[in-house]
């Protein structure tokens, strides 16, 4: 036991750091410094502890010692961290540009009317909260794949789209990649350069391999098409495309409807599989439908595709966890099987989904006159957004007398604008400015209101000219 | 076309379904979930009135990836103890996890991860995702001794057997209370001789406590396990769950806590399990966390919360006492005090499969095979019929 513990410490520690911590436990030991030493005292009492129990107890008490000794700090989360040091911060012109979380005009984090209305109507009704079978409630997989693909599409006719509720997006997307390692084993994913942050923490950890493809040009602060599609046709065929529905996190860059017609094509002849990740559906354009438009064209063609949704943005729930991952199969019989093995992947995971965001969703997007009102509501955000976006723009403009084209943000749609900064550039924009953004240049629309424009321009202006 | 080979999975029939009440002569005694004396799914006063204050008004923003702070301090409160000196001592690394299932994953992911030579050693029987989850974790599993099914208690000589047969260090999972399936725990001396030779072979106790105050009503008493090797200077982990206890199965919410040596390596493990949840689910979901807090938080709704887990608790005893002096009155010339002497939930009948098979088509009772009976389904008003079913197919002997 004693070997055991100090080889797990000595793998983050210098052999004579590990004997230290072995002298230090004897030394405490001897003490007697640690509260759990002294009740042996009351072990006279225990008829187990017998005479020979003096040598026993010197090796019992040793091991009371940590098992994860050697065990070090996590990095703080590189999205999700930066609102932390945002609240740490005391400056009043703190802007917080971090995390992909709307706020209104006033930077309030906002609950939508119909949100607030489904809550109240599930209140009323005074449901129970019995456990959720392991796929989640049929009424919130049925309106998500309807959402998703439109409830008249053959696909859903068909009952070709094995839906099964997840944890939101991330939860979603996780399952996805179980399946992929269960059932494509070797199989890899190919994931956009750049992406979201946790994209590759997620294949990691489910032991999928994945690799790059050319997405973000610099230069033209705009798509490399060439590149990605010269890198799909060179991945292994039957790759996993990881692609992003509509306002790619972080670029804000997507494709046009002809370009993702040459996506799908390249796709079909190496006889991929694409892999959705839409998280913006509504947010992008305004219109839901528009926003499932590139997923849309790719069921058209009859191909097989995984989509996993999220309804954290679209719907505010962010942190009820409410998203699903859909696959969309060649059969109806072929759908049924793989919604089993999904399953079967979620329930050593967390058993069953949690029911309050799915209730809602079901509530809202079941129920036609609250469904038109989130329609209103996710126009006013996305209009929000398309505002500051050009107040952003018209500062930057004005300002900027380098003559520098600063249209892409004109032209990148969704929550998040690539601004181009490097690293050390957006050290500055926090350090010099207060203003919290992700280091890979990514600041996110959500979370700036037209009255801080300008001095976000300023901040832009400063740290793109005057730090290399 | 690719999915087209994909196999299908057949549900464990051990699993728990969704309720589901399909005429009056069927009597559903699958599932753990709590039923009323009308076999009605039960929402506890104290959450409906939790849930009147937070609807429509608390914003929904992501919690923190290691969960709700509030949530995290009431629950560890619970499990190690108002005053526990650990707590002060801010000795113990806490995440909100995804009820029980989710906080033991996130430890079988942490063992995999920090422990990767290690295997976890698991009662014979348990609940069956137990299984599962430390596969899917890719930790080896080892089983060990529990159930005794001629006297159906615990047996108690092959366990230690076990633990002092296992390599120094072994993880074990150990049911802090309410045994599942068999309902059968340890007595407070055989939990301290467990302890003692826990600490002779420095074994690491993982503890899934899911279902604290409704084992014998009182949530203190039924810790008693954890707190004897807590006293015993062991450094745990433990799972807890709010889903039975406080009838929040589908909100989904518990706690994975770790007791660490310091306050700086308590830091060091919340920020190692905050990093296996980010890429599982990201951060956990709010609601149930803020009915726990809501409740754990006011005197008096903590308060309410007691008496009512107390009488869900003595309305299962209640039923296993009825149910004991049916069939003792029919007759039976079988012993029936396990039903009485077992706790929480369930109780392992001792019927065989084909015992079971036989209420089922004969009776329309449903249990699952291995003879256990969720006594949460239990009511004054089926109660009778059960005990004349079970005797029926059980006194040829």
């Amino acid at each position: 036991m004693a070997s055991t513990m100090l080889s797990l410490a000595s793998a983050s520690a210098s052999p004579s750091t590990s004997l230290a911590l072995q002298n230090n436990r004897m030394t405490k030991l001897i003490l007697g410094t640690s509260d759990h030493t002294t009740l042996w005292g009351t072990k006279k009492s225990n008829p187990f502890v017998k005479t020979k129990s003096r040598g026993q107890i010197t090796m019992a008490v040793a091991v009371n010692v940590s098992r994860f000794e050697g065990i070090p700090m996590a990095p703080p989360d590189p999205i999700l961290g930066v609102s932390e040091a945002f609240k740490a911060d005391t400056d009043e012109m703190k802007l917080n540009l971090g995390v992909g979380a709307y706020r209104t005009e006033e930077l309030q984090p906002y609950v939508l009317d119909v949100v607030k209305k489904a809550e109240n109507l599930m209140l009323e009704r005074g449901e129970n909260k019995e456990y959720l079978p392991i796929e989640g409630l049929a009424a919130f997989n049925k309106v998500t794949a309807d959402l998703l693909f439109g409830a008249d599409n053959p696909v859903i006719q068909q009952q070709r789209v094995a839906t099964v509720q997840g944890l939101s997006g991330t939860g979603s997307l996780r399952l996805a990649a179980a399946l992929i390692e269960r059932y494509f084993p070797g199989a890899k994913v190919i994931i956009s350069s750049p992406t979201w942050g946790n994209h590759k923490n997620i294949f990691n950890d489910a032991r999928v391999p994945w690799s790059e493809y050319r997405y973000y040009d610099p230069k033209t602060v705009g798509l490399d098409f060439d590149g990605m599609m010269s890198d799909i046709k060179e991945a292994p065929e039957g790759s996993f495309v990881l692609l992003h529905g509509c306002a790619h996190n972080p670029t804000g860059i997507d494709p046009t409807p002809e370009q993702w017609e040459k996506i799908a094509d390249v796709i079909q002849e190496k006889n991929h599989i694409p892999f959705f990740d839409v998280a913006y559906q509504g947010f992008a354009s305004g219109s839901l439908d528009a926003d499932a438009s590139s997923v849309r064209l790719f069921a058209a063609r009859g191909m097989e595709l995984l989509v996993a949704q999220s309804y954290s943005k679209n719907l505010g729930l962010y942190s009820e966890r409410i998203g699903a991952i859909n696959v969309l199969c060649s059969s109806a019989d072929a759908a049924v099987r793989t919604k089993s093995q999904l399953k079967r992947l979620a329930r050593p995971m967390y058993s069953n989904p949690p029911i309050h965001g799915a209730r809602i969703v079901a509530n809202v997007v079941g129920n036609p006159a609250l469904f038109d009102e989130w329609k209103e509501e996710m126009e006013m955000m996305a209009g929000r957004i398309k505002s500051v976006r050009q107040k952003l723009f018209d500062s930057l403009t004005a300002k900027d007398k380098s003559g520098k084209d600063w249209s892409f943000i004109l032209k990148q749609i969704g929550m998040f604008s690539f601004t181009g900064l490097n690293k050390a550039q957006s050290d500055n924009m926090t350090n010099r400015w207060h203003v919290y953004m992700t280091k890979d240049g990514r600041i996110s629309l959500a979370g700036l209101s037209s009255a801080k424009c300008e001095y976000l321009a300023d901040a832009i202006i400063d740290s793109f000219h005057n730090v290399k | 076309m690719l999915l087209l080979n994909m196999p299908q999975w057949d549900q464990d029939l051990n699993e728990e379904k969704p309720y589901c009440d399909i005429g009056i002569t069927r009597e559903y005694l699958v599932q753990g979930a709590y039923r009323d004396d009308n076999g009605k799914p039960v929402v506890l006063e104290c959450v409906r009135e939790a849930e009147r204050r937070i609807a429509g008004n608390a914003n929904m923003e992501y919690l923190p990836m290691g969960g709700s702070i509030k949530m995290i301090e009431e629950t560890v409160k619970l499990a190690y103890g108002e005053d526990s000196h650990l707590i002060k001592d801010k000795r113990i690394a806490a995440v909100q996890a995804l009820s029980g299932t989710g906080a033991c994953r996130l430890f079988a992911d942490f063992q995999k991860r920090f422990s990767p030579d290690s295997q976890i050693y698991i009662p014979v029987p348990t609940w069956a995702n137990h299984h599962n989850i430390w596969r899917d974790a890719q930790v080896p599993q080892r089983t060990y001794h529990y159930y005794h099914p001629e006297s159906r208690g615990l047996d108690f000589a092959a366990l230690m057997d076990d633990i002092k047969n296992a390599s120094k260090g072994s993880f074990f999972l150990l049911h802090a209370c309410a045994h599942n399936p068999t309902g059968v725990d340890p007595s407070e001396e055989q939990w301290k001789e467990i302890s003692y030779q826990f600490k002779v072979k420095g074994h690491f106790a993982f503890f899934d406590m899911a279902y604290q105050g409704f084992a014998s009503g009182d949530p203190e008493r039924d810790a008693k396990s954890i707190r004897i090797f807590l006293e015993d200077g062991h450094l745990i982990g433990c799972a807890q769950s709010y889903a039975k206890n406080m009838g929040l199965y589908g909100q989904r919410v518990g706690c994975l806590s770790v007791v660490c040596e310091d306050e700086k390596q308590a830091v060091a493990v919340k920020s190692q399990l905050q990093q296996l949840a980010r890429p599982m689910y990201s951060n956990p979901p709010v609601h149930g966390a803020l009915i726990v807090s809501t409740i754990l938080g006011d005197p008096d709704l903590k308060k309410l919360w007691l008496k009512e887990v107390k009488d869900m608790a003595d309305r299962i005893i209640g039923m296993r006492t009825a149910l004991r002096e049916n069939l003792e009155k029919l007759g039976s010339p079988l012993s029936w005090e396990h039903v009485t002497k077992q706790i929480g939930m369930f109780c392992y009948s001792g019927m065989t499969p084909e015992q079971v098979d036989r209420l089922t088509s004969e009776f329309h009772i449903y249990l699952t095979r291995n003879g256990r009976i969720s006594m949460a389904g239990v009511t004054t008003g089926n109660v009778g019929y059960l005990a004349n079913a079970i005797h029926e197919i059980t006194k040829s002997g």
